[in-house]
Parts: structure tokens; C-alpha cells; sequence
């Protein structure tokens, strides 16, 4: 590739842009293909399936929902479980995680030159590594098939907490502040009412980072949930991939599938500017 | 700051909004940590239904992790799954990012193609192996458009051969990160001195000449820093093996990785053993992070 331009020095940017565009569509390609059978699938019948594929959709698919709503998978309560551990996740994790971080950039006390190093180093060590321990202390705290270990972790998020750090690096003036407290405004009403609207960009941006990383998480929500009622969406999957799935109607399975991967995308699709922009925002010094 | 003891009536709120986090990171990964690491010198294990231990044993189950074999075998196919992933992962993202940044090129519709790379990092990992399981399934639809596409008379079995099963792994991963990676090396790209581009354009220099010269050497820092994230990353690797194959790690433990070593012990309640794997894995992890902590460090006092 690189060597053909080397020799067609001549037709230069126009092979080069031509070049582009190829590469990029069959990249495109790969990236949507999946998805789009996803797509047709769940309209499509077991029966229809079985005859092989078809690029058009048809038109099984509020028949796939309702027999997989009505079938054995506790579907719909899974759906409820992730969005409430993924929503109360976000919303804890973006608020604590701004908190942490106003206190090591508005203020200065003798622990932070420790504290901030201390973050920026755990912060690449996995929840993995650490499962066994965390295990053992949710059942030793008789938390099992509770969302509380699922939730209340994510306040303590070192990621998170980066992002806000550089974020009000660049947009929160600490004469700002300053200026509150001659108002006579309190700390914590300064931080809520004037921090927090200032920093809704970062907000929203790692808002969607934490419930998104929240809805996909398998590993640790498989350990914890055992009660097929407080299961997760990611659970009930591996549970339909780990049964004899080809006694499964074709249609439901690719409806749950469905049902899990679009709403993210939806949203995606909605925010994609932000997020696209978050992503390179918060890396080029992380 | 004029007035100190204000300065100390103020700071006291720095320690106060700390709390929530030091609280919340003590309980729920501190002592974590502090547990994994005491039971590692523990054995702490069902034989049948009965519980032995647990009882002190010192390093015993480092001996058996290292002595049984399976964690050589299972650190192997991590790594083998991580590099068919990075290798191809790592040349897209620089020629796409290349080309997004290349201000000559001008290319239309970003926005769109960033977008859309961008997509299926946020697809649940354990949904998106699910589907490939059924698209790749004997009589699923690859296999039926590639049937009647003329290509194959009969189906090929994917998850019945190492290589195609390994492939799809690395082939989800790719697809899954590439895009962050083209993003986070595009901002790179960006950041550097366009003058000096301009100044390689005088002196006649070839794009492919300015890629390796120039963009390339610049770029050496972020390079590092997605490498040794990817490894970490790498050696995570659960959720797409562990749907796809079941948990089984099939064709022959060819896909069994680490973490899915560690998720049958925590599953057979093998805590000892569990705990030995967890300490190697956070050792090895804690020495990446630390070197992925020096580039970014040096890179701040840089610029």
C-alpha cells in the first residue's frame, strides 16, 4: 500500500484520497454487517431462518418479543436490573467522581501531593485481579444478589476522576470560586450549584462512559447475582448461550441480543458528537 | 491563600469531599486487595462436598500454579489472542488516523467514519460474542451467504478449529478497539507542529517518507501508552472467549484464558488457587500500570 505511492509519486493525493475512501468503506462494512443481520434476524421467523438468509426484513418481530417476553428467560426483568444498576452507577460515579476531583484542584492540603499520585497509579488495576476478595466480602457483608456491590463501587472511579481533574484543568477558573466565597456562598453549595452546572460537558460525556461500561459488565455482576429475578441482561445471555440454544426458537434469540446492543446504540447515534470528542479529550494526556 | 488560617478553614473541605471516594476505595478494593493477597498462602478448596481448609500453606499454591503447566498454556493463548488482536488493530488505527489528520487529504465525512469505527466499543462484549456465535454457527447466516455466495458447498465448522476460533476472538477485539486506538492516535497526530509537516512538503518529501520520519518518531509516547493499555487490556480477556466458547476455552483449552482460568476457580470455589493467580495477574498489571504511569508522566512535563 505504502509502496505503491512511493512509486505513483505523480497521481499523489487523488490515488491517495481514492485509497481512503476504499479502505474506509470496507472498514465501515465490517463495523455495520454484523449488526444489520442482527437486525433482519430479529424480524425474521425460526422458520424463515432455517430456509437461510435473506437481506430483507420481515416481519416476526413483535412475534419474537412477545414469545421471548413470555418465555423462560426472565427477560424483562433483566432489562430492569441493568438499567437501574447501570443508571444509579452513572449518576453515583460522575457525581462522587467530580467531588474527588474538586478537592484536588480547589484545594490544598498536606495529603494531596500523596493522594493524587495514589490515584493516577490504581488506576490502571483491573476489578479482576481483585474479584476473589471483593467476592468474599460481599458475602461476607450478606450483600449476594444485591445491587448495592454493583452500584456503590463506581463512586470510587479513578478514570472518571481523571477526566474531571483535566476537564476543570482547562474550564473551572478557581477565581470563580474565590468569588463565591466573598458571595458568602458554603463549600458544598458552591460545589453543587456552581461547580457542577459548570462542568455538565464532562458530565455528560463520562455519564455515558459509566452506565454504558455499567450495562456491558459481565464479570463481576455474574459473581455477585445468583437470583435468576436480579440477573442482568450480560448474565442472562452467557445463561442462553451456556443452554442447548438450538432447541431455541432462532428468532427470540437474536430479538435478546438485539434488545441488549441497540438501545446503546441508539443513544450512541444520538451523542456520537460528544462522545467522539470525549474520547480524544480525555486521552491525550491519559 | 493571604490569609492562612482561611487558607486551613477552607482546606479542611479538601479532605471532606476525599471522603466519599477513600471510603468507598478502602472498603470495595482495598480490602479486597488485602483478602486476594491472604488467601493466596491459603488452601481453601472443595474436595466433593467437603471443605478443606482453610489452612496455611505459605507459597504452596504458587508451586502448584506453576508446576501444573495449565497457566503457562493459558498465559500463551492470552498472549497469542492479544497479539492477533494488537497487530492488525495497531496498523489500522495508524493509517486511519494518519489519513483523518492529514489536512492535504481532506477527506469527507469524518464525523460519519469516526462515528461508526467508533460503535462497536460500546456494544456489550458478551451480546456482540453471542451474536458472532450465531452468525458463525454451523447453519447460521455467514455460513448460509457464503453458501449460497458459491464459495463453500458446505458449511464451515468456525468453533471447531483453533485457528478460526481464535481468529474470531481476535477478530471481535479488533473490531471492538480499533476505533478508540484511531481516536486517541488521530489527537496525537493532531498535536503535532504542522510546520513541520509543511517544511516536508518543501523539501519534497513522500507522504510515506513523512509517516515513518516524522509522524511516527513524534508519536513514540502515545504509542507506548496504547501498547501497554492494550496489554492490560489483553490480559483480561474474558468476556468474548468465555461467551463463545462456553466457558470452555474449546477447540482443546486453545481459547482459555487467564481471567477464564480465574473465573472457573472463583466458580469451584478454589479460593487458594484463585488467589495465587489473582496475586501473579495484579503483579503483573501493577508493573505495566507503573510503566504506562512513567511515559504519561514525562509526556506532561514535556508539553
Amino acid at each position: 500500500m505504502e509502496k505503491k505511492q512511493e512509486t505513483n509519486k505523480g497521481l499523489g493525493i487523488h490515488a491517495r484520497r481514492a485509497l481512503a475512501y476504499v479502505v474506509l468503506c470496507i472498514v465501515t462494512f465490517f463495523c455495520l454487517f454484523w449488526f444489520y443481520v442482527l437486525f433482519i434476524n430479529a424480524t425474521r421467523s425460526n422458520g424463515e431462518m432455517q430456509a437461510g438468509f435473506s437481506a430483507l426484513p420481515s416481519t416476526h418481530l413483535i412475534e419474537n418479543w412477545t414469545n421471548l417476553v413470555h418465555g423462560s428467560q426472565p427477560i424483562f426483568n433483566g432489562l430492569i436490573n441493568s438499567f437501574v444498576v447501570a443508571a444509579l452507577s452513572a449518576t453515583l460515579c460522575v457525581y462522587f467522581s467530580t467531588m474527588t476531583a474538586y478537592a484536588i484542584h480547589a484545594y490544598d492540603f498536606k495529603l494531596k501531593r500523596f493522594i493524587y499520585p495514589f490515584i493516577l497509579m490504581i488506576m490502571m488495576i483491573p476489578t479482576q485481579v481483585t474479584a476473589l476478595g471483593f467476592v468474599k466480602l460481599v458475602s461476607g457483608l450478606g450483600l449476594e444478589d444485591s445491587f448495592i456491590p454493583l452500584i456503590v463501587p463506581s463512586i470510587a472511579a479513578p478514570v472518571t476522576f481523571f477526566y474531571m481533574k483535566q476537564y476543570m484543568e482547562s474550564s473551572l477558573p478557581l477565581s470563580l470560586i474565590e468569588a463565591a466565597r466573598i458571595d458568602g456562598s458554603g463549600e458544598f453549595r458552591t460545589f453543587n450549584s456552581i461547580v457542577l452546572p459548570l462542568m455538565k460537558p464532562a458530565i455528560a460525556v463520562q455519564a455515558i462512559f459509566t452506565f454504558v461500561s455499567s450495562w456491558n459488565n459481565y464479570f463481576i455482576p455474574a459473581l455477585v447475582l445468583h437470583d435468576d429475578k436480579k440477573k442482568t441482561l450480560p448474565i442472562l445471555i452467557a445463561q442462553l448461550r451456556a443452554a442447548d440454544w438450538l432447541k431455541f426458537d432462532m428468532g427470540q434469540v437474536y430479538v435478546m441480543i438485539a434488545f441488549s446492543i441497540f438501545p446503546v446504540i441508539v443513544v450512541y447515534l444520538i451523542l456520537s458528537k460528544h462522545i467522539v470528542q470525549g474520547v480524544a479529550l480525555g486521552s491525550v494526556k491519559g | 491563600m493571604k490569609n492562612n488560617a482561611k487558607a486551613v478553614r477552607y482546606n479542611k473541605w479538601g479532605y471532606i469531599f476525599l471522603l466519599p471516594f477513600l471510603l468507598v476505595y478502602v472498603v470495595f478494593q482495598f480490602v479486597p486487595t488485602v483478602t486476594t493477597i491472604y488467601n493466596s498462602f491459603y488452601e481453601n478448596y472443595l474436595d466433593g462436598l467437603t471443605q478443606v481448609g482453610p489452612n496455611f500453606v505459605g507459597l504452596e499454591n504458587y508451586k502448584s500454579l506453576f508446576s501444573s503447566g495449565d497457566i503457562w498454556t493459558f498465559t500463551k493463548n492470552t498472549m497469542v489472542l492479544w497479539i492477533m488482536c494488537f497487530v492488525p488493530q495497531i496498523i489500522l488505527s495508524l493509517v486511519l488516523g494518519a489519513w483523518f489528520s492529514d489536512v492535504r487529504l481532506k477527506l469527507k465525512g469524518q464525523r460519519f467514519f469516526k462515528t461508526v469505527i467508533y460503535l462497536p466499543n460500546l456494544i456489550m462484549a458478551s451480546a456482540f460474542s453471542m451474536l458472532f456465535f450465531t452468525l458463525f454457527s454451523d447453519g447460521g447466516p455467514v455460513n448460509s451467504i457464503l453458501m449460497q455466495l458459491g464459495f463453500i458447498s458446505e458449511p464451515y465448522r468456525f468453533l471447531t478449529y483453533t485457528g478460526s476460533t481464535r481468529g474470531l476472538i481476535a477478530f471481535m477485539n479488533c473490531l471492538m478497539w480499533f476505533g478508540n486506538t484511531t481516536i486517541l492516535l488521530m489527537a496525537g497526530m493532531m498535536g503535532i507542529d504542522t510546520s513541520l509537516f509543511e517544511a516536508a512538503e518543501v523539501d519534497g518529501a513522500t507522504s510515506t517518507q513523512v509517516f515513518f520520519r516524522i509522524t511516527l518518531p513524534l508519536l513514540r509516547p502515545i504509542l507506548v501508552y496504547v501498547m501497554i493499555t492494550s496489554l492490560i487490556g489483553g490480559l483480561q480477556l474474558f468476556d468474548v472467549p468465555q461467551i463463545l466458547t462456553n466457558g470452555t476455552g474449546d477447540p482443546m483449552r486453545t481459547t482459555m484464558t487467564l481471567i477464564m482460568y480465574l473465573n472457573k476457580h472463583l466458580y469451584s470455589k478454589n479460593y487458594g488457587m484463585a488467589g495465587a493467580l489473582s496475586v501473579l495477574l495484579l503483579i503483573i498489571t501493577a508493573i505495566l500500570s507503573l510503566i504506562v504511569f512513567k511515559v504519561t508522566g514525562n509526556d506532561k512535563r514535556k508539553g
